[in-house]
């Protein structure tokens, strides 16, 4: 017989609640419950809407993790509802949590929000397989099994919305396609049997929707429910860009390739070297900033700079172990 | 207790935009009886841009650096998040593919290396914390800091992918309620400041590409710890110093509104409480004056 002995706490939630059509301003309600360890918070959530107000929305449906539905925020960070247990939340916040939806700004009524930009994003990346497709064909398209693994866990994206409402940059810039969008296109762009590798890199590769603004915070790897790590494939796109011929000049790919150079060179970086290169002349912007540190010691000029040892090295390596070209 | 000793990788801002950082390292370091051996021989991590362009390279070269402190048989410390994460990720990758640590060190062989995984890589703020303890700090504190309030700025790398990065030290952390730098704040007598953008982005690897986004990111970080009553902030990583520190024009644009406050790198708060000199954390190579020690 299992040892397993249920606990009960006793939680406080603060609870977002906001209907569009009638209220001004959002508000919170709060609920005082026992919570035992078995629950989940789904299990709050429906508890709220059983037992206290039957006016209480929020999305559900599969309550196994793979619909993607009740995705919303606990204590501001992004929780799948279905999966998360109440004891990991107890811990991680105490008995005080605060149940708020993926995005205030998008709320419609309580904890459901309008994920028009998340769909449109999702859309824009144009997320299938584009091949031409023989309609009869002779034999049978075979991936091996090595090419089948380069999706990696792409694959398991449920579109919960987790990691696009935890990205800092979906918030300012409503251009960007988000970790989502960018987690699907590599699925597919990893996909031997998809034809439009490159159309779809040029689209990733434009300025302010495209992979050069993620700002590398690995939000969207914490927040994912299914561990998609949609940084890791962030990083991987950004890559695909250069081996694909994709990547033209412009100051981010100068900046990623400006490292490599500098390292040749110095070993270390030649921070005041690397933004040169980088921004061209565009570096003019720079120089009121650029004068105010000088003035404070912060910039040391090219010959300063106090290059690695055993420089050769790293030169030696760079030569031997170089597989980009740009 | 025995004499604490690591690998130094300093990376590359310690060396150049932010010497402060660099001299208070060394100052704390001497306080505490930490003795650093620095990676003279190290090279960039990459910053997490290199990785974009060539991932194999950048393997290679961290691992090289991680080889240099298994030669001296020390854990490596980093003082700086962005290379604590290229670091660690490599270690990471390294000791759980062989096949991917065979090929690294096949290139590694070619000028006499090995990676062999034998070296932890963990941030100098958790060093501390982890091995020296705060306990110990405490009762070494000649100046309490206790008329402050101090705002902590994590900075990404070090609490995130936090699969990641509790390999690298003792207690866990987490990256929604991280406690290191609050605990660190309060070990040194002051008062710690929570806010939203503590644990937040700062903008500062897009700062060339995409300004307003990092302008708006460091805008909020300042203002954050503004509208909690901070006196200052601190951060464990030069880079969110740096946008930090010299931003502030540019982020006051971006969020229409003026902010600014001092910020002081994990080391200079520890080296106030623990009796060092201005001249010694190098209080003068802000551009944020530092205007609260005599």
């Amino acid at each position: 017989m299992s040892t397993h002995v249920i606990t009960t706490q006793k939680v406080n939630f603060k609870v977002f609640r906001f209907n569009a059509d009638e209220d001004y301003l959002p508000y919170y309600e709060d609920y005082n419950m026992e919570v035992t360890s078995e629950e989940v918070v789904l299990d709050i959530l429906n508890r709220i809407k059983w037992d206290y107000d039957g006016s209480f929305s929020y999305r559900r449906s599969c309550r196994h993790g793979i619909c993607g539905a009740c995705a919303i925020k606990v204590n501001g960070r992004s929780t799948l509802a279905c999966k998360e247990n109440m004891n990991n939340m107890i811990a991680l916040f105490g008995n005080e949590l605060v149940l708020e939806p993926l995005s205030i700004k998008r709320a419609v009524k309580d904890l459901i929000i309008d994920k028009r930009d998340f769909w449109e994003k999702h859309d824009a990346i144009h997320p299938y397989l584009i091949s031409d497709v023989q309609e009869h064909p002779e034999h049978e398209h075979l991936v091996t099994p090595e090419e089948a693994e380069e999706l990696l866990e792409a694959d398991l994206c449920i579109q919960c919305g987790a990691c696009h409402y935890a990205c800092p940059v979906v918030e300012i810039n409503e251009d960007f396609f988000g970790p989502a969008a960018f987690a699907k296109a590599y699925r597919f762009e990893a996909d031997v049997r998809d034809d439009a590798h490159t159309e779809r890199l040029l689209e990733l590769h434009e300025e302010k929707q495209g992979l050069w603004d993620c700002v590398k915070c690995f939000e969207c790897a914490e927040a994912c429910p299914k561990d998609v790590n949609p940084i890791d494939k962030i990083t991987k796109l950004h890559q695909m860009l250069f081996k694909e011929g994709v990547a033209t000049s412009n100051v981010a790919t100068r900046h990623a390739v400006g490292f490599k150079h500098s390292i040749a060179k110095n070993g270390v970086l030649d921070e005041g070297g690397l933004v040169l290169y980088s921004e061209g002349l565009g570096i003019v912007k720079h120089v009121p900033v650029a004068l105010r540190m000088f003035a404070k010691g912060k910039i040391v000029p090219p010959w300063g700079i106090v290059k690695s040892q055993n420089l050769d090295e790293i030169q030696k390596l760079v030569k031997s172990s170089s597989t980009a070209k740009f | 207790m025995k004499k604490l000793k690591y690998a130094l990788f300093t990376g590359c801002t310690a060396k150049q935009s932010t010497p402060e950082q660099y001299m208070s390292t060394y100052a704390v370091a001497d306080k505490l009886g930490i003795e650093l051996v620095e990676l003279v021989e190290a090279s960039c991590c990459g910053a997490s841009h290199l990785q974009d362009y060539d991932d194999f390279l950048s393997l290679v070269l961290n691992a090289r650096n991680i080889a240099y402190a298994e030669k001296h048989g020390l854990t490596m410390v980093t003082i700086c998040n962005t290379c604590q994460l290229n670091t660690a990720m490599t270690k990471h990758r390294l000791d759980k593919d062989a096949k991917l640590k065979e090929k690294v060190n096949e290139k590694l062989k070619e000028v006499g290396l090995e990676y062999k995984g034998t070296s932890l890589v963990t941030h100098f703020l958790y060093a501390i914390i982890d091995d020296f303890g705060l306990d110990k700090i405490k009762e070494m504190v000649v100046t309490p800091l206790s008329q402050f309030n101090i705002a902590p700025f994590y900075g990404c790398h070090n609490i995130r992918p936090s699969e990641l990065q509790n390999e690298s030290h003792k207690k866990a952390e987490s990256a929604y309620r991280p406690t290191s730098l609050d605990d660190l704040i309060i070990a040194c007598g002051g008062q710690n400041v929570d806010y939203e953008a503590k644990n937040k982005c700062c903008g500062f690897h897009v700062e060339l590409q995409a300004p307003r986004t990092a302008s708006i990111l460091t805008g909020n970080a300042i203002a954050g710890a503004m509208d909690a009553n901070a006196d200052w902030m601190v951060t464990p990583c030069p880079l969110c110093h740096l946008k930090l520190d010299t931003q502030t024009h540019h982020a006051s644009q971006a969020i229409g509104r003026e902010v600014a406050l001092p910020v002081l790198h994990m080391q200079q708060m520890l080296g106030l409480a623990l009796g060092c000199s201005s001249e010694q954390l190098g209080l003068k190579h802000h551009l944020e004056k530092v205007n609260f020690i005599s």
